[in-house]
């Protein structure tokens, strides 16, 4: 078998991946990048709508600073947050967006003078600044107290992450793209790399790294309708639960997205909102005024997603034979808008929708989006439970979004944690002379190949891999969507019980030389279900409402008993993943309270015992 | 009333001797919206978990999965099987490298032309991050967007004539990529610079003017345009050149 030597493995090439390895690459380390598919066809590129940073150069964006941008967020997280992390990164996503200008992102730019914007279906005028002329610009987001949200168009992913994989181009980071990381080799201590299968051959490579980042993405595919790319199938989060020391933070936190389409669940952009779009009933009726007065369109993801589920439970959705949705207008904002600054969505409805935005409305309800969970690291982005392994991106649960994300701030988080990361990376080279052991890479190698024999075999059963995923995906839209309960959960979480037990059993009824695309899904779903359980019980045993969480038998959100994080671990030999929890924030520089939107339903915390502190000052 | 589809798809396995090129029938009944990422989800699903074919973001933004559909590169998950007659033939793009059946290898072709046209901006300058971002004109911003938005799907490449005849020619896609970097302020290369790269018959002047990149491009580039525009300035180069020496 082939074994490559590098100093850092990055599994994951999108923005997360590919920002940490500039940064390896820049201080002289040997730096290679695993990737799926090509690095710049990853997740990252569908972000339409844009990243947040408190440049305040747009005058709707006047009084903006970190400060407000750390409040937002924190309230965003439903005080899930560790506000260290939250902090670090308000502090920094400024330069980082002015570092990605200096590598050439295209960003909007302020014109000065008169123009107008749509709020909520009315028109205003504004006057930006001429000492701003020629700065980036920012679009309004929800959940934020200012436009902060900077943007190309409405590509912003793409022309991020495709000014990121240039400089990584430029600066020699190596791309082993096709490639999927199976395995961590590991001793229980240390992490020295990964095998990897390679996905146009279909052989095993051993990549033996001194320090190894997961950079993965999300895992949206353990739903049946997400906005989630068809890689987004968790492989960073499973190969890291498989080795039953490393914990998932969070798993149960997962976004909902008011805007996925019917039927084909792609997203169009919160900038369609931001922008001034609303949302209507069946009787083209905009309600969200009436749920949330003050923020309307633009409450949190999770408070819009439950308004809108909430209106149709009320028999007020459109009947399809997809389903109930609603609608989402912007027709109001008139073709120049719609065909340059929200040509993406354009494209989107008339290419799979069949519907010119300009003078239609668009079919929408609340799809799986993002995991706010994720691989628990520390502020450091270093990995509980194995020194030399890190985690950044949608992958890792560092934790900036707690129990739900802000739109614009996860593309944000992306590159500011690479660079926060790198830097970490780096310092953990410098300071480090890392042994390797032979007999880890051997353990780890022989699993896997043990796997793949089994499945070519049938040695355990005859179970079919795409069967077992598909009543997966199906358990989760059912018992672990936007509204939970104790009843479902239960169900969810017996059900899942039963697929995993078959998944252990599961034998490829194809055979192919090279890449097997059969072995390679077979390969996934027994991860797919470890994640899958960890959300459903995690969210059966929280027995509470906060962000995207809600308990329909638990409407309050519990400070006195829930403000913490879930740990959730799989071990060798336990069919139920093991809970443990921790204080969300070492810190509270914001202590708890109520969002400014959404019901208040709090029961409240001793603050007593809460650290809390005043604003760091600078 | 509803269709069955037949589809014709290009079958072979490069990783296994015994393995021919040939042509695989496939029957489907159609339904409402349906694309040809649903469909080849369900052949693959429901008639033969062996077929080879590429699919990330199905929404038209990442370029994994053009293929040629009846005769025409084109993008898989935006096609429409309502705009397809009953029959649909569908082959590998051409001119990459073959990995099995519908998928090519499109990441290594970009990544060294990537890297042989240095497509990252050039620049002298330290970043400063005390210092505020320099100052752009949305409009110009606008423009450098525009020319920015190529998915490299590959599509350009396999509808060119040029691109199939001789390996080393850069494509449509190297010469808009540059065009992005040449009205790019940012980026202070020099003509002299930019004609070392493009300006031969691996670049700018290889092309026959056939016009098909332009034709199947999914983002709609005016690749064209950039091509007449990097020709002029570069045929300006040469000319000039060719006064001096
Ligand atoms: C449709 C859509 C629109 C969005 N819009 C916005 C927005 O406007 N603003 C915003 O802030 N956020 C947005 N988000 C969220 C944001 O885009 C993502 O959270 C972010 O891009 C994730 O980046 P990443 O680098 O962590 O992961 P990704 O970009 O998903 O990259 C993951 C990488 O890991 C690789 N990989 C995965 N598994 C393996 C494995 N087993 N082995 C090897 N490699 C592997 C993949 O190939 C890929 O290179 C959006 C998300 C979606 C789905």
């Amino acid at each position: 078998m082939e074994i490559i030597y590098t100093d850092v493995l990055c599994i994951g090439a999108g923005l997360a991946g590919e920002r940490v390895a500039i940064e390896a690459a820049s201080a002289g380390f040997e730096t290679i990048c695993l990737s799926i598919v090509p690095p710049r066809r990853s997740h990252s590129a569908a972000a339409q709508g844009g990243m947040q940073a408190s440049l305040g150069n747009s005058v709707m964006g006047e009084g903006d600073n970190s400060d407000v941008h750390f409040e937002d967020t924190v309230k965003g997280s439903d005080w899930g947050a560790d506000q260290e992390v939250a902090r670090i990164f308000a502090d920094t996503a400024p330069i980082v967006m002015r570092e990605l200008a200096h590598w050439g992102v295209p960003w909007n730019r302020v014109e000065a003078g008169k123009d107008f914007y749509f709020k909520g279906g009315k028109k205003f005028e504004k006057e930006e600044k001429k000492e701003k002329h020629g700065l980036i610009t920012a679009r309004a987001f929800g959940g934020t107290a200012k436009w902060r949200t900077c943007y190309t168009a409405d590509g912003t992913g793409h022309a991020v992450l495709y000014t990121v994989d240039n400089k990584a181009t430029e600066m020699g980071v190596k791309m082993h793209d096709r490639t999927q990381a199976e395995i961590l080799i590991h001793d229980g201590v240390n992490c020295y790399g990964a095998v990897a299968r390679c996905l146009k051959t279909g052989k095993l490579r051993a990549y033996i790294a001194k320090a190894t980042l997961i950079a993965t993405g999300g895992y949206g595919r353990i739903y049946k309708a997400t906005t989630n790319a068809v890689i987004c199938d968790g492989g960073g989060q499973a190969i890291c639960l498989d080795t039953g020391i490393i914990p998932m933070g969070n798993p149960e936190a997962v976004q909902f997205h008011p805007t996925g389409t019917v039927p084909t669940d792609i997203l169009v952009t919160e900038g369609c909102r931001g922008d001034g779009g609303t949302l209507l009933d069946v009787n083209e009726y905009r309600f969200m005024p009436d749920y949330e007065p003050d923020k309307q369109e633009l409450a949190s993801r999770d408070v819009v997603s439950r308004r809108m589920t909430q209106h149709m439970n009320k028999g007020l959705g459109v009947k399809s034979p997809y389903g109930d949705h609603l609608w989402l207008d912007i027709r109001h904002l008139g073709e120049k808008h719609i065909t340059t600054k929200l040509r993406e969505v354009y494209d989107i409805c008339t290419q799979f929708l069949g519907v010119n935005p300009i003078t239609g409305l668009i079919p929408v309800r609340p799809t799986q989006h993002y995991s706010m969970g994720g691989i628990r690291t520390d502020k450091d982005g270093a990995v509980y439970g194995l020194k030399g392994l890190f985690a950044a991106g949608e992958a890792a649960c560092w934790d900036m979004h707690g129990f739900n994300r802000l739109g614009g701030n996860s593309l944000a988080e992306t590159v500011v944690a690479g660079k926060v990361i790198g830097e970490k990376v780096v310092e953990f080279l410098k300071g480090t002379e890392v042994k390797f052991s032979t007999s880890s890479i051997d353990d780890a190698v022989s699993k896997i190949q043990e796997r793949i024999k089994n499945l070519e075999n049938g040695k355990n059963g005859n179970e079919n891999a795409l069967d077992i995923r598909n009543a997966m995906q199906e358990i989760m839209m059912q018992d672990v969507g936007i509204f939970r309960n104790e009843k479902d959960l239960k169900d969810g979480v017996d059900k899942l019980l039963v697929l995993a037990d078959r998944a252990k059993r599961i034998k490829l009824h194809s055979s192919v030389k090279g890449c097997n695309p059969e072995m390679t899904l077979a390969l996934r779903v027994p991860g797919m279900l470890k994640l899958a359980l960890c959300t459903a019980y995690g969210a059966l045993m929280r027995t509470e409402s906060r962000g995207a969480h809600t308990r329909e038998d638990y409407p309050e959100r519990n400070d006195r008993d829930w403000l913490n994080r879930t740990l959730a671990y799989c071990e060798e030999g336990k069919d139920l993943p093991v809970l443990k929890y921790e204080d969300p924030t070492p810190v509270y520089e914001l202590p708890p309270g109520h969002r400014g939107y959404g019901e208040d339903l709090t029961i409240p915390a001793d603050m007593s015992k809460l650290n809390i502190i005043k604003k760091p000052s600078n | 009333m509803s269709r069955t589809l037949t589809f014709e798809i290009f079958r072979y396995n490069p990783m296994d001797p015994d393995s021919k090129p040939h042509m695989q029938t496939y029957e489907l009944d159609e339904y409402d919206s349906m694309t040809l990422f649903i469909a080849l989800n369900r052949i693959r699903e429901e008639q033969d978990p062996t077929l080879q074919f590429d699919f990330c973001c199905r929404a038209g933004i990442c370029g994994a999965c053009a293929m040629v559909i009846n005769g025409r590169p084109g993008l898989a998950c935006t096609t429409q099987t309502v705009k397809l007659p009953k029959k649909i033939t569908l082959h590998p793009l051409p001119v990459f490298k073959l990995i099995g059946d519908l998928s090519v290898d499109t990441g290594t072709w970009f990544q060294n032309v990537n890297e042989k046209i240095e497509s990252w901006i050039h620049t002298q300058k330290e970043f400063d991050p005390k210092a505020i971002e320099e100052r752009m004109e949305n409009a110009l911003a606008n423009e450098i967007f525009e020319l920015d938005r190529c998915i490299q799907c590959g599509c350009c490449i396999a509808a060119c004539g040029t691109a199939r005849m001789r390996e080393d020619f850069l494509g449509a896609y190297s010469i808009n990529r540059l065009a992005r970097f040449y009205i790019d302020p940012r980026d202070e290369r020099s003509d002299q610079e930019f004609y070392d790269i493009i300006g031969s018959d691996q670049g700018v002047f290889g092309c026959l003017g056939l016009l098909g990149c332009e034709d199947v491009c999914p983002k709609e580039i005016p690749l064209i345009d950039q091509l007449g525009m990097m020709r002029r300035k570069m045929a300006l180069r040469s000319l000039r050149q060719g006064k001096c020496s």
